[in-house]
């Protein structure tokens, strides 16, 4: 258990929705792919390459301004429900965890600043993934971020680049720049007026992309949705970056008329759902994990069309974070099978409504906490 | 519930593929194992979600850019990854395999990207050579520019240490990059 007190309150600044379009961004995130010359990628890398990796990052992290006072956390030496913490904060991915039944291979690590929202998956399938998260879209902010940290990393390790393909990744689909910028959104109005193919198809026109709410390969839960750049070669980052923020500029209005069209044509069920979802949340006694987000969906809706005025997409988002089955774990102290988390998660979820759906209007000054008292 | 059906084609592993075939105006359907359905170019579900890129290098397999025969066995000689491999896993083995395979990469990559020419951020190596340098300097340059004329002089402000950072050693190399 002690090994949480290193992740501590990493990963949660995004859920104070202090960026800009919160209720409908919920977070921007961007990462760079780099790797090491003389090692072998991720998934060919020998025990004694991962290790050198490791070592050299290390080194470097002592002399990264960014990186001062940072927290560098190996993930085998974490327990198996820290691990699970990092990936429900999407600090780590499935692929750095490992199999479940194998765990993560040796000298993989996550560097987690202290100062900035960036952070660092060590000997994934690319030797270095350098993010950075931060609430509602904030795109140019956070590729800075990024930007800053791979210069400092870059004065001091050799990366794998090429005159011509720019850096090397293990995969081809992310060569060249090694950025993938991506922004959670969540567009219930388009889904809703049943608009959301004709966007998805129009992101897919102009080189994004979109994947559910852990990444590739994820499912869609709850209208939320992950847009982000598809191509990573022949164009600078700061394009990429502008090109997927004008995109989701656009996404965001053609969100916003959506929900104005659903008030005008349907208010009524609207108003239905968006309340019966409030009741469920505040009364139910167990809730799946994929039924609170359905439920979450219908509320967010609510507040963005200022329909409960007295709730905050700050509590949404803590919501969200904080019922993740490690992170009620976390709270309970012990394991819980899939029954009794659905349990502990209705409790949490009509604890925090019972505090927080109270809030008058506008009332910031509230600062995020931490995770939930066990 | 049907109960697991052997495979048609070789009698012995469980089908797992299900094929439905209509040769003139006749449908036949075909039970098969993973091995039998590999054989016969098809994947199981499974497969192609582990290898999404695989998938799509196999299709594009099918247009002229591919290596001439017996290039699926060539092996890059730093981590032994061959072209083979790549195509199944869609992951390359070390930096050194982009030179290994780079006239088949860069038709992939113009599919893929739309280019072959990486244009984002110069690397500078901690030993750089002139070149680097330079070419460096204009680019950082350029930011700069953009930068002033948005009037983000937060960031000019750190585009200009960069650019001072380099701009003495692009003057005079330092003295251990000539070795």
């Amino acid at each position: 258990m002690d090994e949480l007190s290193q992740i501590a309150d990493f990963g949660l600044g995004w859920l104070d929705a202090s960026g800009s379009f919160a209720g409908i961004v919920l977070s921007t995130r961007v990462r760079i792919a780099r790797n090491l010359q003389g090692h072998a990628f991720g998934p060919r890398a020998r025990v004694n390459d991962r290790e050198a990796v490791l070592r050299q990052i290390r080194l470097t992290a002592e002399k990264a301004p960014t990186l001062e006072g940072a927290t560098i956390a190996e993930l085998p030496e974490l327990g198996g429900r820290a691990r699970r913490i990092l990936l429900e904060r999407r600090l780590a991915s499935r692929e750095l965890l490992g199999e479940p039944n194998t765990g993560p291979a040796r000298a993989t690590a996550v560097v987690l600043a202290a100062r900035d929202p960036v952070s660092i998956m060590v000997n994934e399938e690319d030797h270095l993934r350098l993010q950075g998260l931060a609430s509602g879209l904030q795109l140019k902010e956070v590729w800075h971020l990024v930007d800053r940290l791979d210069e400092e990393l870059g004065q001091e390790l050799p990366y794998a680049y090429h005159h011509e393909f720019g850096f090397l990744t293990s995969c081809p689909t992310n060569v060249g720049t090694g950025v993938r910028a991506s922004v959670l959104m969540h567009l219930p109005g388009l889904v809703l007026t049943k608009e959301i193919n004709k966007v998805l198809q129009g992101l897919s026109q102009v080189g994004l992309t979109f994947r559910g709410l852990y990444g590739e390969g994820s499912e869609v839960v709850g209208n939320f949705f992950q847009v982000s750049n598809q191509t990573t070669l022949g164009r600078t980052e700061e394009d990429l970056v502008e090109h997927l923020e004008t995109t989701v500029r656009q996404v965001i209005q053609f969100e916003s008329q959506a929900r104005q069209v659903l008030l005008r044509d349907a208010g009524q069920v609207t108003e239905d759902k968006i309340w019966r979802a409030l009741g469920l949340l505040t009364y139910a006694r167990s809730l799946s994990f994929e039924e609170l987000m359905n439920l979450l969906s219908g509320v967010r809706l609510g507040v963005g069309l200022k329909l409960l005025p007295n709730l905050r997409v700050y509590t949404l988002n803590k919501l969200m974070i904080f019922t993740q089955a490690a992170h009620l774990e976390q709270a309970a102290g012990r394991d819980l099978p899939p029954a009794e988390s659905d349990v502990h998660r209705a409790t949490y979820v009509r604890r925090i409504l019972a505090r927080e759906g109270a809030v008058k209007p506008n009332d910031e000054s509230e600062a995020p906490e931490g995770p939930p008292e066990s | 519930m049907d109960s697991k059906k052997t495979c048609d084609n070789c009698g012995s592993g469980d089908a797992v593929v299900h094929l439905t075939q209509i040769n003139n105006n006749e449908m036949s359907t075909y039970h098969l194992c993973e091995t039998c359905a590999a054989a016969k170019g098809l994947e199981t579900a499974e497969q192609q979600v582990n290898a999404p890129l695989g998938d799509f290098l196999a299709q594009m397999g099918d247009e002229p850019d591919p290596p001439e025969a017996g290039h699926e066995a060539e092996a890059c000689s730093f981590c032994g990854l061959t072209f083979a491999d790549f195509r199944e896993t869609g992951r390359l083995g070390c930096p050194h395999c982009y030179t290994t395979f780079e006239s088949y990469l860069k038709g992939l990559l113009r599919r893929v990207h739309g280019s072959t020419q990486h244009v984002g951020k110069i690397y500078l190596s901690p030993d750089p050579t002139r070149t680097e340098l330079q070419e460096r300097l204009e680019r950082l340059r350029r930011k700069l520019r953009t930068a002033v004329e948005h009037e983000d002089f937060e960031r000019a402000a750190e585009i200009r240490d960069r650019i001072r950072s380099i701009e003495p050693a692009g003057v005079n190399p330092p003295a251990n990059s000539s070795t």
